[in-house]
């Protein structure tokens, strides 16, 4: 009988119809922003990454990549798996589309030579072992290039060292050729954890795109730069 | 020492007298296998047929590697007995069926045999697919050796002994496989004959939607009445014959069709393996077919298998907490009435999702969320979040679902949140 009132008053409180949820890609995608943040915009801190922004075919690949089993996590693939190639296309383009400001960078806890040497691998690579700078295919900004190439910046340390780790164990891959494969087996433990302490606390100027270009020459052959629509 | 020569005596026998049995009962209703005749190309019509039945069975679903070539095998399908790798169905000669005649293939099918002799495991439900006729299984066939061949070579299965050893398999194929045939009901009329031989035939319904022995045997959809804990998934596969679960009622016959086809109804979203199932197989089946399919499947649903669960009321208290949850999380999307929104959110008053005495799937749903599996009717689904609520919330908002809008489901306690989350 209780429960009967209880139920009975909140319908009652509630009677007004609810409006239809809008027909927009933000409503459909609510799975996304569950954990990528209101509108791909991603946490101040954590593991998660920001893909607001991100080049739309860099977005698109990597969908593919979760869905056809070449990245490896398991909440990436369960939401993808029966979503087709069109629908993966739309969700890249837009998260894409969006110019959303940037959450201040924590600042960093490395020693300053760790930061030196993430600076220097960052902007000068390390020649000695073939190592391009991250610059000569992310962009002078480290801002991304288009269509297929993502920034570097606004990334939680955990989340760039969790790559270069996947790609050294191999459980994230790209299209081949896959540069960054061959980039991170050259990486050692300490340079990954350098690089990617330098490139979590850069600060994220406002407005910053990626490029409309890549840099010319590209000092390695990328799989999914030269086929941007596979 | 005569005694123990006698006792050891009629050990052996009896061990002889199984193996005899278990021996002839593999064997039992196979005829020694024909050469096909010379080899005539199949027709375009045969492979397209082909192509329609291996939608209704699935079968590219398990025997496909994610982001593997179609049908090249290599997924793992995991059971209470460990892993079992699915084959290379393609015409590839050294590792898919590309030396196989249509009469080995038959057999496989039908008897669960393969062209080595070796004994399969029903990991690949041929107890469901021994029904399926010759010309289907030959039409089938013609199909798979129009597909290009991928060389992939068999995975290993990764069983647990014993039931890694044919002697185990043959022991349980004599316990519990009997090659099957169709025998159409002439008083049921055609739709609930050609429902009945695809959901028990190449549809496999049963391999999830029944319970199943400690030994992994089907009891059949209809004869218990009880759905399946999925093994290593976080999901329960409903009951097709209790209308309180997903028995097909007169009521929710037409829905059932349009969740088959669409991956939505008004009440229901395919979520979990149901979405593969969709995805891979039932949305590219006929509207009659399916129509066929929800008729065979009204015809076993019965209020003799309706599982109620003592419903207690649930305390103001944890109504009230469970009222605002679901204000905050839920409403804009299935409406404060849980009325759903068409073609975008099911609908959660009356839907049997909430309400099902087993409430796994509703807590899977919530925690996980996820989208409907694209379909050519919605191929951009609006999709769930997860709701990562502490066990105490969860309790208090599926025990509110369970009870608001005339629901009269078992509240959930916050101990069953923590077990069955």
């Amino acid at each position: 009988m209780l429960v009967g009132l209880l139920v009975g008053s909140g319908a009652a409180a509630a009677g007004a119809a609810a409006p239809q949820p809008p027909d927009t890609m933000a409503q459909r995608l609510q799975p996304c922003t569950a954990c990528h943040g209101a509108e791909g915009r991603a946490a101040r801190e954590g593991y998660l990454p920001r893909i607001a922004g991100k080049p739309a075919a860099y977005l698109y690949h990597q969908l593919l990549n979760f869905r056809d089993g070449r990245r490896s996590n398991a909440t990436m693939a369960g939401l993808l798996v029966h979503q087709r190639d069109d629908y993966l296309r739309e969700m890249a383009a837009h998260f894409a589309s969006l110019d959303l400001p940037h959450a201040s960078r924590p600042p960093s806890a490395a020693p300053a030579a760790v930061m030196a040497r993430g600076q220097t691998l960052a902007l000068q690579g390390d020649p000695a072992r073939s190592l391009p700078a991250c610059t000569a295919c992310h962009g002078s900004a480290l801002a991304g290039t288009l269509p297929a190439v993502p920034g570097l910046l606004g990334l939680p340390r955990d989340y760039l060292i969790g790559q270069i780790g996947a790609w050294q164990t191999g459980k994230r891959h790209a299209i081949e050729p896959d540069c960054m494969a061959q980039i991170s087996r050259r990486l050692g433990a300490e340079d990954a954890s350098a690089v990617a302490s330098w490139l979590a606390a850069q600060p994220m100027p406002p407005g910053l795109r990626p490029a409309a270009s890549a840099p010319e020459p590209a000092p390695l052959r990328c799989g999914s730069v030269s086929q941007p629509e596979r | 020492m005569k005694r123990s020569a006698v006792g050891g005596l009629t050990t052996a026998i009896l061990i002889a007298c199984l193996a005899a049995w278990v021996g002839w009962r593999n064997l039992q209703g196979e005829d020694a296998l024909v050469p096909d005749p010379p080899a005539q190309a199949a027709s375009a019509e045969q492979i397209s047929r082909g192509a329609y039945l291996a939608r209704a069975g699935n079968c590219a679903t398990c025997h496909t590697a994610r982001g593997g070539a179609p049908y090249a095998g290599g997924r793992g399908i995991v059971t209470p007995f460990g892993t079992v790798y699915s084959s290379n169905l393609t015409p590839d000669p050294s590792s898919g069926l590309g030396r196989w005649s249509a009469a080995e293939f038959w057999r496989a099918m039908h008897h669960g045999r393969s062209r080595d002799g070796r004994l399969l495991y029903p990991a690949f439900p041929y107890p469901n697919f021994s029904i399926v006729s010759r010309t289907d299984i030959d039409d089938l066939f013609a199909f798979l050796r129009s597909l290009p061949a991928v060389t992939q070579a068999q995975t290993e299965h990764a069983l647990r002994w014993p039931y890694s050893s044919q002697a185990a398999l043959g022991l349980w194929r004599a316990l519990y496989f009997r090659p099957g045939e169709f025998k159409p009901e002439a008083e049921r009329g055609k739709a609930w004959n050609r429902g009945a031989y695809l959901v028990n035939g190449l549809g496999h319904c049963s391999a999830c939607h029944a319970s199943r022995n400690l030994l992994g045997a089907s009891a059949g959809l209809a004869d218990t009445g009880a759905g399946s804990q999925l093994p290593a998934q976080n999901w329960y596969a409903p009951s097709l014959a209790d209308p309180a679960e997903a028995g097909v009622t007169g009521e929710s016959a037409a829905e059932t069709v349009q969740l088959l086809k669409t991956g939505m109804s008004q009440r229901a979203a395919a979520m979990g393996p149901m979405a593969e199932v969709v995805a891979g197989s039932t949305q590219h089946l006929t509207i009659p077919d399916l129509q066929a399919m929800v008729e065979f499947l009204r015809s076993i649903a019965s209020e003799d298998h309706l599982k109620k669960a003592p419903a207690t009321a649930p305390t103001a208290d944890t109504m009230a907490r469970g009222g605002d949850l679901y204000t905050r999380h839920c409403a804009d999307c299935h409406g404060a009435q849980g009325q759903g929104a068409p073609d975008q959110y099911p609908a959660l008053v009356g839907n049997r999702g909430v309400t099902m005495s087993n409430p796994r799937n509703l807590l899977q749903a919530i925690t996980a969320g996820g989208f409907p599996p694209a379909t050519d009717a919605n191929p951009r689904p609006y999709g769930m979040p997860a709701f990562d609520l502490p066990n105490a919330d969860l309790a208090a908002l599926t025990t509110w679902l369970r009870a608001a809008w005339g629901h009269q489901a078992a509240p959930l306690s916050e101990v069953e949140v923590l077990l069955k989350r």
